[in-house]
């Protein structure tokens, strides 16, 4: 019972990571119909920026605090993300808006590759760790234990995203946000400039995939050029579980990812557990009674398959995503 | 494509072709003088091409986007890797399981495309991307409990083509003449190469070709016409599956070596690019593409770290990175401008470069 | 009334969400005979033959066709079985020629497959010269013949709906449902295209026509059904239906009145 509320407690916290990553791909896609295969790029450089400020700051000794130091890295990679993601859409893809729909997606596969091998050139092939100045500490939550910093992550990501649903819902741009996601034609005669909107988009995202990369970093401890790759297409799995275009999906889609992601790296070894089994080769029951009858099939290796099912799972069975709308085509 | 019919081809299409055939046959000659490596790269282009007309089916035919088409590479030269090496001591010959290669991948085309037939565009293409990388995984870490594919580790000491005691691998003379290894493989390869164009071609233009791309150009209308357009489209990623199988099993056996490394997202980029660079649905376009894309990187590594240790006294960036900084922006760069390949079928240029008119 | 119906429909109903795009549509249409099918706009009439044509899935009803039920049938299959349709927004195969867009219409009448195409033996040749015969015949006889090897994208308008026809024709229909096949065309064209519906009829097709052209109707239909909100209001000869005070209610609004008597 305790690996299970663990599990929760790290699936919560990782799901709120995917949760404001996915944010940024469903609000893209639901505007203007783009999956931004960049997107997952822009958390990793979010991730580097961070961790090259920090390190630079510590490297000259200031006498700042930890949180300062970390919040001056945030600030910076704010930036940079916002930077590149405005460039990203205005160069590569505000040309294509009315392409067909493969053009935009190999634009954005292109950018991906660029922006990967851009870090590459910048901050090299090894991994980077970041600079053991955060110390978490554990805290007992009924058998299971999280750390402040998970509680941060969580926390502040609730916050972030409670933000973003009250500018949307409550705020003009936010207005501007949801009548060009329905209707861009429409949304532009009624006097909205599309480009400041779908601008603000990216923008927001890249603020966004920023928070999430600092919080990648300093939850994991590593940062890497490939790392946003898969991140991001988990992020993109997540939002599309919750109902692409859809604010509430994307989180709601994030954290179940999260914990889906959690428990089934959790339980695999349990569940394809063969030890069981009656017909086993000679070196397989050897190994077996080495390891006490716990020999499994699939281990917590093919945590990441866990994402790419549930993305088939769900864009075969329900496209529309968790609190989607189902549309219906009419010929 | 819009058939033309050539009753009789003039006499200079047939010295035209003529030239083309003596120019490829000595062709591995005159890449053995740079070096055995160049017809190693030659040998690469046509395995490329073979894979790039694959997934020209799928995606140019049939305009189904398939983001994963390098499982079914991988497919084919782990069936190949398994079943001739010291792996599990199995050592067919080539010629009973290129055919098993090509119909385990053509299987597993119709198992991945089945749960897709549904699905839109970006859809499509996540899905299929996801498909690619379960394989990928699998590949990666069927090694424990049960050791089936070694892992990253891979596969190695794969059996060259054999022939009794005639193998590919080894330099050796035929017909008097001196070959190297890569030499001989180039000739099977042209063979296997040209049966999969003209195969490519005789799809194009028949019954089921144009199934295909009435279903690319109109799904619906192509329903109401009596396409059953479920088993055409099963029937395009088998096909393309089957071909990118062929092509995986030639690869693990040139290579003599196979990991999971090879067959990963990017491998899938590549060849996508190479039927987009080329153009879409059009055979020479894609063979054109496949071509400059093997040929390209390779120019580039021998020429950019000299270029730069000339330019800068050192190497800023390596040739790998060089590489994919410059596929990147080619490929972001031809869809701003060039969205119709470098040489689209006349068909493709206009549905991209023309808005599209229709009154939905 | 069995032998001599084609197609009949009872009780068909369909709903999209609140609208009830069609309730309670019930209609016979004879061998033979051209069958209009009028009604203001938002009426059912195209939503009927998406319903026909397996394209959407009727809540309610059934129909019959050629003695066969036509239930739960996917688009593919109702053209197989005999129907064939044109769209009223025109969905040719934009990047084909006109030629290869009625080729395709041979689909469903031909059967060389994958093997078919890769090895090209003869009988798979001989049903290619087959199709590629028939499809130029076809265009002749809708009148684009000329333009067989442009691309349909390039064909004038007009062009464009006799071309969605050959499509159709190819498909050796026992029924041709077509939706406002005079739709922008001006008067010489709809002659035309009054003459052409006429010679399909004259060899042996039976015709469903969605028209707006009032004259085109009256002049070619032999009967005639009138939807309006979904529902069926009046059925039968092209003069019954024309003074029929539910239609002109229907088109004109009910506080207008024709009178007729002078």
């Amino acid at each position: 019972m305790e690996i299970l509320l663990q599990q929760i407690i790290n699936g919560l916290t990782l799901g709120s990571v995917y949760a404001l990553v996915a944010l940024g791909y469903t609000m893209v896609y639901g505007i203007i119909g783009l999956i931004n295969f960049a997107h997952g790029e822009v958390v990793m450089i979010g991730a580097m920026v961070s961790l090259s400020v920090v390190t630079a700051l510590l490297g000259a000794q200031l006498p700042l605090p930890t949180a300062v130091i970390i919040l001056v890295g945030l600030f910076v990679a704010i930036l940079v993300c916002i930077t590149i993601a405005y460039s990203m859409e205005k160069i590569a893809y505000r040309p294509l808006r009315k392409a067909p729909r493969l053009a935009p997606l190999i634009t954005a596969i292109g950018m991906s590759i660029i922006l990967q091998n851009a870090a590459l050139v910048v901050w090299g092939r090894n991994y980077r760790t970041f600079p053991p100045i955060i110390h978490p500490t554990p805290h007992e939550l009924l058998g299971a234990t999280m750390t402040d910093l998970q509680m941060f992550i969580v926390v502040l990501a609730a916050i972030l995203m409670a933000a973003l649903l009250f500018v949307v819902q409550r705020t003009r741009l936010g207005m501007a946000m949801r009548a060009t996601a329905q209707n861009p034609q429409v949304a532009g005669l009624m006097g909205i400039d599309i480009n400041v909107v779908i601008s603000a988009a990216f923008v927001i995202g890249a603020a966004l995939a920023a928070v999430a990369g600092l919080m990648v970093m300093t939850y994991y401890g590593i940062a890497h050029y490939y790392m946003g790759f898969l991140l991001g297409l988990k992020a993109f799995t997540a939002a599309v579980l919750g109902g692409i275009g859809n604010l509430a999906g994307a989180m709601l889609g994030g954290i179940l990812l999260g914990i889906i992601e959690a428990l089934g790296a959790g339980y695999i070894g349990d569940v394809s557990n063969i030890c069981g089994f009656p017909w086993l080769s000679d070196s397989l029951r050897e190994q077996c009674a080495a390891s006490d009858n716990q020999v499994s099939m699939f281990g917590s290796n093919y945590q990441d398959v866990f994402a790419f099912f549930v993305l088939i799972l769900v864009l075969i069975f329900r496209p529309s995503g968790l609190l989607g709308e189902r549309v219906s085509e009419r010929a | 494509m819009t058939k033309r019919r050539v009753k009789r081809a003039p006499p200079k299409v047939w010295a035209g072709v003529a030239l083309i055939v003596v120019a490829l046959a000595l062709l591995p000659f005159v890449a053995a003088l740079a070096g055995q490596a160049w017809v190693r790269i030659l040998n690469f282009a046509m395995i490329y091409t073979m894979l790039a007309l694959g997934l020209n089916i799928v995606v140019g035919f049939a305009g189904l986007l398939d983001l994963g088409y390098i499982a079914f590479y991988a497919v084919g030269a782990y069936v190949y890797a398994l079943l001739a090496s010291p792996h599990f001591g199995i050592h067919l010959p080539f010629w009973v399981i290129l055919p098993l290669g090509a119909g385990l991948a053509c299987i597993f085309g119709v198992l991945l495309g089945a749960p897709t037939l549904k699905l839109r565009g970006d859809y499509l293409a996540i899905v299929t991307l996801g498909f690619g990388e379960i394989i990928r995984i699998f590949l990666n870490n069927l090694n424990a409990p049960v050791n089936i594919t070694n892992g990253p580790q891979g596969i190695n000491l794969i059996d060259p083509f054999r022939i009794g005691s005639f193998s590919l691998a080894r330099a050796g003379p035929v017909l008097g003449i001196d070959f190297s290894g890569p030499q001989k493989y180039y000739y099977v390869l042209l063979l296997l190469t040209i049966c999969v164009i003209v195969i490519n071609i005789r799809l194009q233009n028949s019954r089921l070709g144009r199934a295909w791309e009435a279903i690319r150009e109109d799904e619906v209308a192509a329903k109401a016409m009596g396409i059953n357009t479920r088993n055409v489209k099963l029937l395009a990623f088998a096909m393309g599956a089957s071909f990118g199988g062929i092509a995986g099993a030639i690869f693990s056996a040139t290579q003599q070596f196979v990991s999971p490394e090879s067959f990963g997202l990017f491998e899938s980029i590549i060849v996508l690019a190479m039927v987009v660079l080329g153009g879409m649905g059009n055979i020479p376009g894609v063979i054109l593409g496949a071509v400059m894309l093997t040929l390209l990187p390779e120019v580039l590594r021998y020429t950019m770290e000299p270029l730069q240790l000339a330019l800068f006294g050192r190497v800023l960036l390596d040739a790998e990175t060089v590489r994919l900084l410059v596929f990147g922006i080619a490929l972001v760069a031809i869809m701003l401008y060039r969205p119709a390949g470098l040489w689209p079928s006349a068909v493709r240029k206009r549905e991209l470069e023309t808005p599209k008119v229709v009154a939905e | 009334m069995s032998t001599l119906s084609l197609l009949a429909a009872k009780g068909i109903s369909k709903r999209f969400g609140g609208v009830h795009a069609l309730s309670d549509v019930s209609f016979t249409i004879n061998h033979g005979e051209i069958y209009g099918l009028i009604g203001p706009n938002g009426a059912g009439k195209t939503s009927l033959f998406n319903v026909l044509t397996g394209i959407y899935t009727a809540d309610d009803g059934n129909f019959i066709f050629d003695g066969e039920p036509l239930d739960r049938v996917k688009p593919n299959e109702v053209a197989e079985r005999g129907i064939a349709r044109t769209f009223q927004n025109i969905r040719l195969f934009q990047n084909l020629s006109a030629l290869e867009n009625v080729m395709i219409g041979r689909h469903v009448r031909t059967k060389a497959g994958v093997f078919g195409a890769m090895f090209r033996d003869k009988n798979t040749l001989a049903e290619e010269a087959a199709i590629e015969k028939r499809a130029y015949e076809l265009l002749g006889y809708v009148g684009v013949a000329k333009r067989a090897n442009d691309l349909a994208k390039h064909l004038a308008y007009g062009d464009q709906r006799r071309l969605e026809i050959a499509r159709a024709l190819a498909t050796e229909p026992k029924l041709l449902a077509l939706d406002e096949p005079a739709a922008g065309m001006n008067a010489t064209e709809t002659q035309g295209l009054k003459r052409l519906l006429e010679e399909i009829r004259r060899d042996g097709i039976t015709i469903l026509l969605i028209e707006h052209d009032m004259k085109l109707v009256m002049s070619v239909c032999d009967r005639v059904l009138v939807l309006d909100y979904g529902r069926k209001i009046a059925e039968g000869s092209a003069a019954e239906v024309q003074n029929d005070p539910k239609v002109i209610a229907a088109y004109l609004g009910s506080e207008v009145s024709l009178n007729l008597k002078g």
